[in-house]
Formats: structure tokens, C-alpha cells, sequence
């Protein structure tokens, strides 16, 4: 799960992480009420989305006097912020940060979280802040300081001096590091995060550390064990009918393409998808069903499937175990039923009592289509699909 | 012959008396995997199955000496259960939960690491020696004693794959399901080491999916110590860069674990990756004849 940046900071100033003075406002007057009330003579307005590269489209401006942020704010309040790690539809910006500028002197990157193959929560920081991490890594790795924590032993002075040290850090600011450092840690494991990004943390010119950015995600799995981080969510960054289907039980992502798919099982469905584009076609969606799939399961993901005007065709592709297939072929007329769609519905089914499946599908309806296998699944759905286009 | 388990490897159930561990445990029983007794605390002393429950699983390895349990616990409660095992000296771990928090995993993988247990998932279907023992959800209709191994972080491909060896008439020496989450047990490479050095395999299906490095390092393996045929195939082609597919463990992140720096890895390897699922039976089939 995200968090927008400003409850980010919020969980920092919690765990003696410094952050600038802000105010997160919704309206263009209570921006420039926000800059009389915080200190200095210029601020940051800050749109406030779950997405980074806000910075290069307009997310991020400045202001030299209250009337300038209430027209930043302006700007962006209502709009909705397409940045390359959104969709093509963008993000809403509901709220604006508010923040205090100071001069700063240097910039640096500094996250945490768990590396899967050491098994260990990982730091990692740079000396080179404010850009893509990724590319700093592919390009200057020796800018990158990677180090480990023991599970027993965890956070160790050394390992705090040994970045403070690669940052050119000295005196007192060793101390800060290592505060902030250890607040860190904290957090990840008091909340259990799945990363803490900070870019930039920033060196001003009267010496100071501050986290001028705050990134923090989740372990979904971890999510319901802490009811003050759930009542961060902010539903409206997120896609609706992912949400929806989260209500059912079902695992849902909506993709850009036209062919629905219904799978059971997480990598039989990423494989759906790979095949539907490797026989030309581009998935509308991921969607797992699961392993125990009942009618009212199959109805509620034909609903959401859909539910999207781009779907052109939807492929059904189903391994029958435990719950077999003449079961499911059931499930998917009874359905259709339901769900009145004129969509070609193409249907794979495989496994347990799979022909007697096939049997039921036969003639149901002009529009459901029984596939031999899979490979002969896809390339009809991708054919049926571009007729329909 | 087989890995990990066969028809004398005696299984505990922890979970045993709830729906899940219930409804897989009468399976495994029907399939005649010997199921020798379950754990639910507070229920000790009852029977359930026709087997005895236990309060611990101390109690249950004491009364009963199985060396293998299988955990149906709800997701908040397995690490713990996994813990569980492991102090009472079961010896192979096999936890098909979803969802156990990657910090309460990591604090399990470093109980772990000083012992010479095995855990296989959590997130799996679970591990099968056809026609000799079940430990999980896999259907066992489809299954068939042969000789081929698979191993995979799937649960419906690796059926996809038994089942395309069944009709292929190679059928399965054993099958493990490692699991879709990030921070796990067994890897590739511990089950295709063991592949290697049993008998009864004659060739090994692989099944991958984007995320993690897993894949990379088994294609490093198998290159320097893999002479038998292997047959791969790596989902999550199409999966746009930090979306989380269904497995907590299928997601790139900074560029790495991508399907295609699986699949290069794999091919510089000799292994046949295949790119489509449809195709895994059938490219093991055509590997053991060009041997």
C-alpha cells in the first residue's frame, strides 16, 4: 500500500526523521494562509499523488509570496497529474504540500528495505540524491553504498558511520544521520513497511540533515495489523476496480489492452497474458480468480471485466484441480446469465473433468466458445477481438 | 526413486481440525500419503479423521515420529507455526499459506539458517511423489509415476506441467511448488540439485515468473553441474515494471528480475525455454530424445 508524502512525513516527525515546516492544504486560499503561517520567504507547493516524477510535469512549484502559492495551488487543485510512473489517465490532486524552502548545499538518496536475496532489511544510499536511483546505479555504481543488516544484531553504529562517512559527512552530522538513521529502522519494523525512500535527503548550508521527500509502502500482507496506517489509504489513487474487486476476493489489475481475461491461479495468469501478446492481442487485465472458484466469484470477475469498455473479447482460461471443470463451465453459464454480454467469450478448460466441462459449454449460447487448447484460446480471442475493434 | 518424500514419510498436519487443513488433509489421506496425526492447540487428545490431534507439535512428532509437516494455518499464525516445526525437529517444512508478513519471514528464515531443516513456500501448492505421497493442494488425478521433475513458483502452471507430462506419457519422478512470495524456502537451485542426483529423474521442468534472481542463479547451476535436460518456461513477459501480479514475489523492481533476463540466462545455460506454457511437455519430451 502507498501513502501520500505528506503522511509520509508525518510517520518521520513520529520517528525523529527531520523534516522542512509544511501544511498540507486542499484549497488555494489556505495556501497562502499555510505560507503566513509557516516560517521564511519561499515555499514549495507540492501535489500531493501516490506516484514520483511529479517534479518534471508540474507537480512541484515555487513561491516568493502568498498570492504565487495560492496560483500554484490553484493550478494544480482538481487537475489530474500524469507523471511516467501514472497511467495515461493520471492521478488526482486533491491535496497540495506546503513547505518551507531552505538553502540547501548538497543532496543525497537514502532508502531501506528488504533485500530478497540476503534475506536482510538492505540500506542504501548515494551521494549522488535528487536523481533516478536506478540510473545512478546503472551508470556510477560506485556512488552507491549498499550494506546489509544483521537480523540479531540490526542497526550498528558502524554501519550508520560507514554512510555517513561515503556522504563526507562530519561531526555533529554523523550524529543525525544515525538518529534519523535508527528512526528508520524503527518505522520499517514498527509498521511493517516494504521500503522507505528518502530522495532527497538534504544537506542545507547551515549543516543541517532534512528528508525534503518521503516515500513509504507497505507490506500488503502485514496491512491489516496496523489500523493507523490503513486509515491512510487514500482510495482515490487507486484504480476503482482493482478496489472492487479486492472486495470479492479477487486479485484484479487493470492493464491498457482489449482482451479480459479470467484465469485461475497467479501464474497461470501472467501466463494468459504473455501468450494473448505473443499472438499479437494486449490484455485488458490480470485477473485471478483463485483456487476455490465459485459461481458467484466467476459472475463478479465477468462483472468487472466488462466493465471495461475497451474489452473487446474475454478469454477464460481455467486449470481444473480440486474444483472441477464441469463445475466451473457451470459457474461460467450461470454468469453469463447474469452478466448479459454479447462478447465473444472464449474458453479454455483443462484438468479435472475437463471434457465434460467442454460438453456443458457446447451450444449454450452463439457467443461462448469452447477452445481445444490454449495456444488455439488466445489466437481466437486475439482474432475475435480485432474484428469487434 | 524420488525427493524430499516417498510412501514411508510420515506427515503431521498443523491446522489440522480447520476447513482448509480438513478438506486437503481427507485428500491426502484418499491419496494414501501417510498422514500420521494433526496439530490444533487446545484440541489435543481428540481425534479428527480418524487420527489424533495434537496440542503441540512436540506432542505429535513424540507420539507418532513424522519427520514432515504440512501448515494450514491462517497467515498471521504460520510464521509461528512454522517455528513451531522446526524446534520439534520436523524436518521438512511444507507451508501453503498466503499472505505471512515479509519481516515475520525474515525473522523465520534466520531461525533456519543454523539448521538442517527444510521448509518448502509458504504460498505453494506443496510437494507430490505421485502414486506415494501428497503434501498439499495439488489435485492427485493428474499426476502420474514417471520420470520427470518439476519444480516451479506457480501452482497452476506447475499443473499445466503436469499435466502435459502425463500426456506426454514421461509422468513425474517428484514435483515441489517453492512458492510466488519473495521471502521463501527452498530455491530453484535446492530442488534441481536434488534432481540431479536422483535416480528415478530423468529430466526437470523449471517454472518461473519476473521478480528476484532466483532463475539467474539457477541457470549459473545448472551450466556447471546440471547434465540432465531442462526444460523452462518464465511468465510475466507482458507485466509492466512494479505492478504486483497475485504472487507478492512476481513484481520487477529497479530494472531487475525481468522475464527477459530470465529467459537469456536460462538459453546461455542450454536449458530450452519455451514461450508458451502449451509447450512444456511436448519441448521435454523432444530433450529426452536428443539425449
Amino acid at each position: 500500500m502507498n501513502i501520500h508524502e505528506f503522511q509520509a512525513k508525518q510517520l518521520f516527525k513520529d520517528y525523529k526523521i527531520p523534516v522542512p515546516h509544511s501544511l498540507v492544504v486542499d484549497s488555494a486560499e489556505r495556501a497562502a494562509e499555510a505560507t503566513s503561517e509557516l516560517a521564511g520567504d519561499s515555499w514549495v507547493i507540492k501535489a500531493q499523488v501516490h506516484a514520483g516524477g511529479r517534479g518534471k510535469v508540474g507537480g512541484v512549484k515555487f513561491a516568493k509570496t502568498p498570492e504565487e502559492a495560492s496560483s500554484c495551488a490553484k493550478q494544480m487543485l482538481g487537475k489530474s497529474l500524469v507523471t511516467k510512473q501514472t497511467g495515461s489517465a493520471g492521478l488526482p490532486i486533491n491535496s497540495v504540500l506546503i513547505e518551507q524552502t531552505y538553502p540547501i548545499k548538497r543532496e543525497f538518496y537514502l532508502s531501506l528495505l528488504v533485500d530478497r536475496h540476503s534475506e536482510r532489511l538492505c540500506f542504501i544510499s548515494s551521494i549522488a540524491g535528487g536523481m533516478d536511483i536506478e540510473a545512478v546505479a546503472a551508470e556510477t555504481p560506485e556512488k552507491i553504498t549498499t550494506l546489509f543488516l544483521d537480523p540479531a544484531a540490526g542497526l550498528q553504529g558502524h554501519h550508520c558511520r560507514q554512510v555517513a562517512f561515503s556522504l563526507n559527512l562530519q561531526g555533529d552530522q554523523i550524529k543525525s544521520l544515525s538518529k534519523l538513521m535508527q528512526g528508520m529502522v524503527q518505522l520499517f519494523l514498527d509498521k511493517d513497511a516494504s521500503q522507505i525512500e528518502i530522495n532527497p535527503l538534504v544537506e542545507t548550508e547551515m549543516g543541517d540533515l532534512f528528508a525534503l521527500d518521503a516515500k513509504i509502502n507497505f507490506d500488503d500482507n502485514a496491512i491489516a495489523l496496523h489500523k493507523d496506517i490503513v486509515e491512510l489509504r487514500d482510495l482515490r489513487q487507486e484504480d476503482e476496480k482493482e478496489n472492487i474487486a479486492k472486495q470479492f476476493d479477487l486479485n484484479y489489475i487493470t492493464l491498457e489492452g482489449n482482451i479480459g481475461c479470467m484465469v485461475n491461479g497467479a501464474g497461470l495468469a501472467m501466463a494468459t497474458m504473455d501468450l494473448v501478446k505473443l499472438k499479437g492481442g494486449i490484455p485488458a487485465n490480470f485477473l485471478d480468480v483463485g483456487g476455490g472458484t465459485t459461481i458467484e466469484k466467476v459472475t463478479e470477475a465477468f462483472k468487472l471485466i466488462v466493465s471495461d469498455k475497451n474489452v473487446k473479447a474475454v478469454l477464460v482460461n481455467i486449470f481444473g484441480g480440486i474444483v472441477q471443470c464441469d463445475v466451473i463451465a457451470q459457474g461460467i453459464i450461470g454468469a453469463l446469465e447474469q452478466v448479459k454480454t454479447d462478447l465473444p467469450v472464449i474458453v479454455r478448460l483443462e484438468g479435472a473433468h475437463a471434457e465434460e466441462g467442454r460438453a456443458l459449454l457446447h451450444n449454450v449460447a452463439p457467443n461462448i466458445i469452447p477452445a481445444e487448447d490454449l495456444d488455439h484460446a488466445a489466437e481466437t480471442a486475439v482474432k475475435l477481438a480485432g474484428v469487434g475493434a | 526413486m524420488s525427493i524430499l518424500i516417498n510412501k514411508e514419510t510420515k506427515v503431521i498436519c498443523q491446522g489440522f481440525t480447520g476447513k482448509q487443513g480438513t478438506f486437503h488433509a481427507k485428500h491426502a489421506l484418499a491419496y494414501g500419503t501417510q498422514l500420521v496425526g494433526g496439530v490444533t492447540p487446545g484440541r489435543g487428545g481428540e481425534e479428527h479423521l480418524g487420527l489424533p490431534v495434537f496440542n503441540t507439535v512436540i506432542d505429535a512428532v513424540a507420539a507418532t515420529e513424522a519427520t514432515a509437516s504440512v501448515i494450514y494455518v491462517p497467515p498471521f499464525f504460520a510464521a509461528d507455526a512454522i517455528l513451531e516445526a522446526l524446534a520439534a525437529g520436523i524436518k521438512l517444512i511444507v507451508c501453503i499459506t498466503e499472505g505471512i508478513p515479509v519481516l515475520q519471514m525474515l525473522k523465520v528464515k534466520a531461525a533456519m539458517a543454523s539448521t538442517d531443516a527444510l521448509l518448502i513456500g509458504p504460498n505453494c501448492p506443496g510437494i507430490i511423489t505421485p502414486d506415494a505421497c501428497k503434501i498439499g493442494i495439488m489435485p492427485g488425478s493428474i499426476h502420474q509415476a514417471g520420470s520427470i521433475g518439476i519444480v516451479s513458483r506457480s501452482g497452476t502452471l506447475t499443473y499445466e506441467a503436469v499435466h502435459q507430462t502425463t500426456l506426454a506419457g514421461l509422468g513425474q519422478s517428484t514435483c515441489v511448488g517453492i512458492g510466488g512470495d519473495p521471502i521463501h524456502g527452498m530455491t530453484f537451485i535446492d530442488v534441481i540439485s536434488r534432481f540431479q542426483a536422483d535416480d528415478a529423474t530423468q529430466g526437470i521442468i523449471m517454472v518461473g515468473e519476473i521478480g528476484g534472481s532466483e532463475e539467474e542463479e539457477a541457470a549459473e547451476y545448472i551450466k556447471a553441474h546440471v547434465t540432465k535436460p531442462v526444460v523452462a518456461y518464465i511468465t510475466g513477459l507482458t507485466v509492466p515494471a512494479g505492478k504486483r501480479m497475485g504472487h507478492a514475489g512476481a513484481i520487477v523492481t529497479g530494472g531487475k528480475g525481468t522475464a527477459i533476463g530470465k529467459v537469456s540466462a536460462l538459453e546461455a545455460a542450454g536449458v530450452t525455454v519455451v514461450n508458451s506454457p502449451s509447450l512444456m511437455g511436448e519441448a521435454m519430451k523432444n530433450a529426452l530424445l536428443t539425449v
